[in-house]
């Protein structure tokens, strides 16, 4: 019974790295890139060409490549479902490959089932490496700093930052609070991986009520705790940790923005016949 | 009738962040005994207990209840935990039902206890932790005291009727008074009902009071397994572990140190009482 060993997605690997120094805005700069290039991205070359950068950031970032494939599990059958969906109720038209009844599989959906699922692995793979290397707190400050110009236009950068960083803070202590409940209950004999949906849907009662009774009670004393010190939102807070752009910053922005350009438009010479 | 042979077990095994909380432990708890686990925090102790009753499968190693393998095949899981009462630290972060009654009587309905029979169990339950079930069988279990709510919840797992009662730090956190009620009943548990008892705990005054054999445990390592006396007999050792002495046990050794000859190895009040008394008799006949 260990509920975390399954929860890699966005958890922060404390080791020691060129990436992990980097300033938390070019990682989320390099991120929101990466993301909006993989969407760009019309080639299999250009996909390859970004997998061969990100392999190089993971292995700068000291990354265990296993640890960045355990990532990559939460969204299997998502991948597996969008695939499969593309493979067999794609387009019709192109050349077939395979049929039986009304199933027919083309050569052109089974290119684009992979297509799709590749892009989602890309995805997945770039924002994973964020989350791997910057801390949670760097995360938020690298955020509110980047949107502190857009406050002018309304937008709350503050505390915006503070519901995620509060949110960062208490998943992992929601979910080991899960588990010890789940153990509890289990050790009076309750049963979470047994029987039919609605036997399995009532058994989480004793699981919720407790959970929640909790959450709130964090959140209460969380209210008093900031209360007590004052806490009275953003405007004049100085900071402890001043974010500070440094010249390795810029040179890892710069090679993104090459990948990602190369990428995008290849040579002409990849596309000879 | 429990026993673990050479069990380790890591956390997040595979992962940067794996720790191995348990290296190698074996040991053995008898039917009757009444045994305490003391360790500093993330000792192992917790993870310990929770593979007594099967909710952590060890990475290496194997325990057995009655010489079964419990992970063995044929063992059913609920007849292991029916027999094998856990209760967790802060267990009133477990209670759930809208009656304390109700929520007493979740364990023994998990394994079909119903009708009349659940209503002499839930009642015997509350009533051996000294809640009346008339006057709190009805009420809502969070409007109770810190104290009757972890009442309540050993009442859960009593109610169960158990061989054994492992409970992973029971006063953690609770007023002198709470503390002292339930040290009796677990006590009350034992000499009247003849429960095999599993207390753990960081409060060297409640092992003291009511184990006679202690076990040590440092960062994941069983350090120390055998008599009380034994173990309080070495402050200098249980130190280095960040660990102390009972009250009564430490007050004797100060008066040693000041030259009254006190027996050292007094584990409660009534002992260090009469210890006191008889080395100020030596004293005073030395004298005259
Ligand atoms: N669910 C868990 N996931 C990861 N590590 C854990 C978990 N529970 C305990 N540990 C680690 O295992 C070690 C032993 O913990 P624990 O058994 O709770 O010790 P104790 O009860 O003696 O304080 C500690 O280092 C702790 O951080
Ligand atoms: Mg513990």
């Amino acid at each position: 019974m260990e509920l975390l060993r399954s929860f890699a997605f966005g958890q922060y690997v404390p080791v020691e790295s060129p990436v992990h120094r980097l300033d938390p805005r070019t990682k989320i700069l390099a991120a929101l890139a990466l993301v909006a290039g993989t969407f760009a991205i019309g080639t299999f070359a250009g996909l390859a060409v970004l997998t061969v950068f990100l392999a190089a950031a993971i292995a700068a970032g000291r990354i265990a490549p296993g640890y960045v494939v355990r990532g990559l599990r939460p969204v299997f059958w998502l991948l597996a479902i969008a695939v499969a969906l593309q493979v067999l109720f794609g387009e019709g038209g192109g050349h077939p490959v395979f049929r039986r009844g009304p199933l027919v599989v083309t050569r052109e959906n089974l290119l684009l089932g992979a297509f799709y699922g590749y892009r989602v692995v890309l995805l997945v793979v770039a924002t994973t490496l964020m989350m791997f290397t910057t801390s949670p707190v760097e995360l938020t400050d690298g955020m509110e700093r980047l949107l502190r110009p857009f406050r002018r236009a309304g937008v709350p950068a503050h505390e915006l930052a503070l519901m995620m960083t509060i949110a960062l803070r208490f998943i992992p202590t929601l979910l080991e609070e899960t588990e010890k409940i789940m153990k509890a209950q289990m050790a009076r004999g309750a049963e979470f991986s047994q029987g039919s949906l609605v036997r399995r849907a009532r058994a989480l009662v004793p699981l919720l009520v407790p959970l929640f009774v909790g959450a709130f009670r964090r959140a209460d004393a969380l209210a008093l705790a900031m209360e007590a010190r004052c806490y009275r939102g953003g405007e004049h807070r100085t900071r402890m940790r001043q974010l500070e752009m440094r010249r390795a910053d810029y040179v890892a922005l710069a090679v993104v923005a090459v990948a990602i350009a190369v990428a995008l438009g290849p040579p002409a010479a990849w596309h000879a016949p | 009738m429990i026993r673990c042979e050479s069990v380790t077990y890591v956390y997040q095994r595979g992962t940067p962040v794996e720790t191995t909380a348990l290296a190698d432990v074996s040991l053995e708890i008898r039917s009757g005994e009444i045994v305490g686990i003391i360790g500093a925090t993330g000792s192992g102790k917790s993870t310990l207990v929770q593979h007594f009753n099967g909710l952590l499968r060890p990475t290496r190693g194997r325990v057995y209840l009655d010489d079964v393998d419990i992970h063995a095949r044929e063992v059913d899981r609920r007849r292991l935990r029916q027999q094998i009462g856990l209760l967790f630290q802060y267990p009133e972060h477990q209670l759930f039902e809208e009656t304390v009654s109700a929520d007493v009587a979740f364990g023994p309905r998990n394994l079909g206890v119903a009708g009349q029979e659940l209503d002499r169990r839930v009642r015997g339950a509350l009533e051996r932790v000294g809640l009346d079930p008339d006057r709190f069988g009805p009420r809502s279990p969070f409007a109770l005291s810190n104290g009757e709510m972890r009442r309540v919840a050993i009442a859960g797992i009593l109610a169960m009727e158990p061989r054994m009662l492992i409970l992973d730090e029971p006063t953690a956190g609770l007023d002198p008074l709470s503390r002292q009620e339930i040290l009796d009943h677990i006590r009350r548990l034992h000499d009247e009902r003849g429960l095999t008892i599993v207390l753990v705990s960081h409060s060297m005054d409640a092992v003291a009071r009511l184990c006679r054999r202690l076990i040590v445990m440092d960062r994941g390592r069983v350090v120390a397994d055998g008599a009380a006396r034994s173990v309080f007999a070495d402050p200098a050792r249980l130190a280095a572990l960040g660990l102390g002495l009972p009250q009564v046990t430490l007050c004797a050794q100060r008066l040693r140190e000041r030259g009254l000859p006190v027996r050292p190895d007094v584990l409660t009040v009534e002992e260090g009482r009469a210890a006191i008394l008889e080395a100020v008799a030596v004293r005073a006949r030395g004298a005259s």
